[in-house]
Order: C-alpha cells, then sequence, then structure tokens
C-alpha cells in the first residue's frame, strides 16, 4: 500500500515537473486542446484534400483567397521562410492554405499560386456552403467587400497550428516572424 | 476658545504635513519602485449561461473592445469559456471549458476580429515596460484609473 502510494505521488510529482517545464508557445495555446475537425475538399495537387490525411506532420492551416492583396501574400512568405528553416533543421511542416473565395480560387489557380512559394503547400477549395462550414468550425471569418477592381474578402489572419495527433494546439496570430513558427512547430514535433 | 484656535491650527498643520509627506512617500515608491504582479496574465471569462442570457435579449458585454497590456508585466490574455456553449472570444473560438492563452512579446497594436462586439474587431494595445521612474509611476496611475472604470 505505501509502495503505491509513493509510486503514485512520483508519478504527480513527475507530471507537474514536466508541465512546468514544457516550452511555451509564442502562438496562443487551447486548453484543452481538441480535435481539428476534418474536412474534405478539392485539392490544388487534383485529389481530395483532407485534414486527417496529414497525420504525422504538424498543420500550419490558413484561410486567404490569391487575390489577396497583402495579408495573405505575407503570411505564405512567412510560412515558406519558416518551412526552409525547419527542413534545413530536419522537421516537416505542412502548409494547408483553405480560399475564403471559392468563385474565382479554382484548384489549378490555387496550385500555381501555391507553387510560387512552396511546391509543398496545398489549397483547399470547394462548394461555397461546404467552406463557409469549415470556416463555421475554425471560428473564421469571411466577408466579401467591394473594391474599384470588383471585390475583396476579408478574412481572419490567423493560422492554426495542428500537431501530429491531429488535435488543435495554438493560433499564431498575423504578423509574427517565420522564427516563431520554426520555434513552435519544432516543440509540437517533439515525441 | 482663544486658547484653542492656535492648538487646532497647529493640529491641522501637523496632519497636512503628515499627508504631504505620506503623498511624497507614495509617489516616490510608485515611481521607484519594480512593478510586480504574482501573475502576468490579464484573465477574461465568458461565465456560464452567457448564451442563455444573450438569446433572452440581454446584451452582455465581458470582453472590453480595447484590452491594454504591457510587456513583462501584463503581457498574456487569457480567455476562458465557462459556458455550455461554444464561444468566439476575441481571436479564438473556444468550447466549452476550453481556454486560449495568448502572449504578447512586441508592443504595438493588434486587431482581431471578434463577433462577440457589435463593431466585429477587437484591439488589443501592448504597451512597452515602464522602466524609467516617471513611466512607472504613470501606469501605475493608468492602471488604476482603468480599473476603476471597467468596474
Amino acid at each position: 500500500m505505501r509502495r503505491s502510494v509513493a509510486l503514485l505521488l512520483l508519478v504527480l510529482a513527475a507530471s507537474a515537473a514536466g508541465a512546468a517545464d514544457a516550452p511555451a508557445l509564442k502562438a496562443g495555446v487551447f486548453d484543452p486542446p481538441r480535435a481539428a475537425p476534418d474536412f474534405s475538399l478539392r485539392g490544388s495537387d487534383g485529389g481530395e484534400l483532407r485534414l486527417s490525411r496529414h497525420r504525422g506532420k504538424v498543420v500550419a492551416l490558413a484561410f486567404g483567397f490569391t487575390s489577396c492583396p497583402d495579408v495573405c501574400p505575407v503570411t505564405l512568405a512567412t510560412l515558406t521562410e519558416a518551412r526552409k528553416k525547419l527542413v534545413a533543421a530536419g522537421t516537416d511542416l505542412q502548409v494547408v492554405y483553405l480560399t475564403v473565395d471559392p468563385e474565382r480560387d479554382d484548384a489549378e489557380r490555387m496550385r500555381s499560386y501555391l507553387a510560387s512559394f512552396d511546391p509543398s503547400f496545398v489549397g483547399g477549395t470547394g462548394a461555397p456552403e461546404q467552406l463557409e462550414a469549415v470556416r463555421k468550425e475554425y471560428g473564421i471569418l469571411a466577408e466579401k467587400v467591394k473594391t474599384a477592381a470588383g471585390y475583396a474578402v476579408a478574412h481572419s489572419s490567423s493560422i492554426f497550428l495542428i500537431d501530429r495527433e491531429g488535435r488543435l494546439r495554438a493560433l499564431m496570430p498575423y504578423g509574427h516572424p517565420a522564427d516563431d513558427f520554426v520555434h513552435d512547430v519544432q516543440i509540437l514535433s517533439a515525441p | 476658545m482663544s486658547l484653542r484656535r492656535p492648538a487646532v491650527r497647529l493640529a491641522a498643520a501637523v496632519l497636512l504635513g503628515v499627508a504631504g509627506v505620506v503623498l511624497l512617500v507614495g509617489i516616490g515608491w510608485a515611481a521607484l519602485a519594480p512593478i510586480r504582479f504574482a501573475s502576468r496574465e490579464e484573465v477574461f471569462e465568458i461565465p456560464k449561461g452567457t448564451w442563455a442570457r444573450r438569446m433572452s435579449g440581454d446584451p452582455v458585454e465581458i470582453l472590453p473592445s480595447e484590452i491594454r497590456l504591457t510587456l513583462g508585466i501584463r503581457d498574456v490574455l487569457l480567455l476562458r469559456n465557462l459556458d455550455d456553449v461554444p464561444q468566439t472570444f476575441g481571436p479564438a473560438l473556444m468550447m466549452p471549458g476550453q481556454s486560449f492563452r495568448l502572449p504578447f512579446e512586441v508592443a504595438s497594436s493588434y486587431q482581431f476580429a471578434c463577433t462577440a462586439h457589435a463593431s466585429g474587431q477587437m484591439t488589443v494595445i501592448v504597451e512597452p515596460q515602464p522602466d524609467a521612474p516617471w513611466a512607472r509611476l504613470r501606469w501605475r496611475a493608468k492602471t488604476l484609473w482603468r480599473r476603476e472604470e471597467w468596474r
């Protein structure tokens, strides 16, 4: 009895120490993490895009559109730089980019747009109601706004970080440098 | 009565003097003492029953549309959903019982889309750490004022 109580205390102390030592992420952290909602969309690689297909890798999930004049190019350039550094350090990162503008963003357009950043990036498009359902699951806002050239889409600019087990662990607000992604992805990739 | 007047004046002068010294000591402390908090988290919670109250027409405001944080002192935003339904709180959609902890490392103004506000926007202003005495004094005075305002 004494031995099992001592063992229990040891386990509790070890887990408390582990929690205290857990390195903090630069991104905002969900606690407890929930399973990242899965989806089935048309992938920019021509196949079906399912989030669960990337289980085993850390995924950076971003929402945007290929005609975005400012936020998306910065986000994707940051993720390109982060992935380059991660790959050099032996860690993989899968970037998944879902459109908020399915009227203009077909699979081919997304493929060529993403390839200009990093050919490994995967885009997702589909019917407007399909994409709206995905946005709702992630709490993403997107609204069409008229512009002189036609329209743009005002959208949430944060990036979700999903761990190797498919849990929605963190949300990186727009504007963080590539090194913050490198830092967090390395922590999330640790076994 | 005439004997009393000088005594009253003296007592008043002593009291004023003491009050002045206390005020000076207070200002000196506020300017020079390092700012310490047990936690760097600024916590906001959605209480249980918020959704039901909103549905019944009660315009519940939990999260101010502008939040001010200070680097090195209060630079972590901690949002908790204690309600029974998912809630969008600042930048994050949180499930019941879930929390979202967002640290800041750069002094700046951050805009987040937020459905919890009528404007659809939430601003987090992160101010630099007040290291100089005057900055500390101003920070303490502002913090005291904001807390009174928010109460």
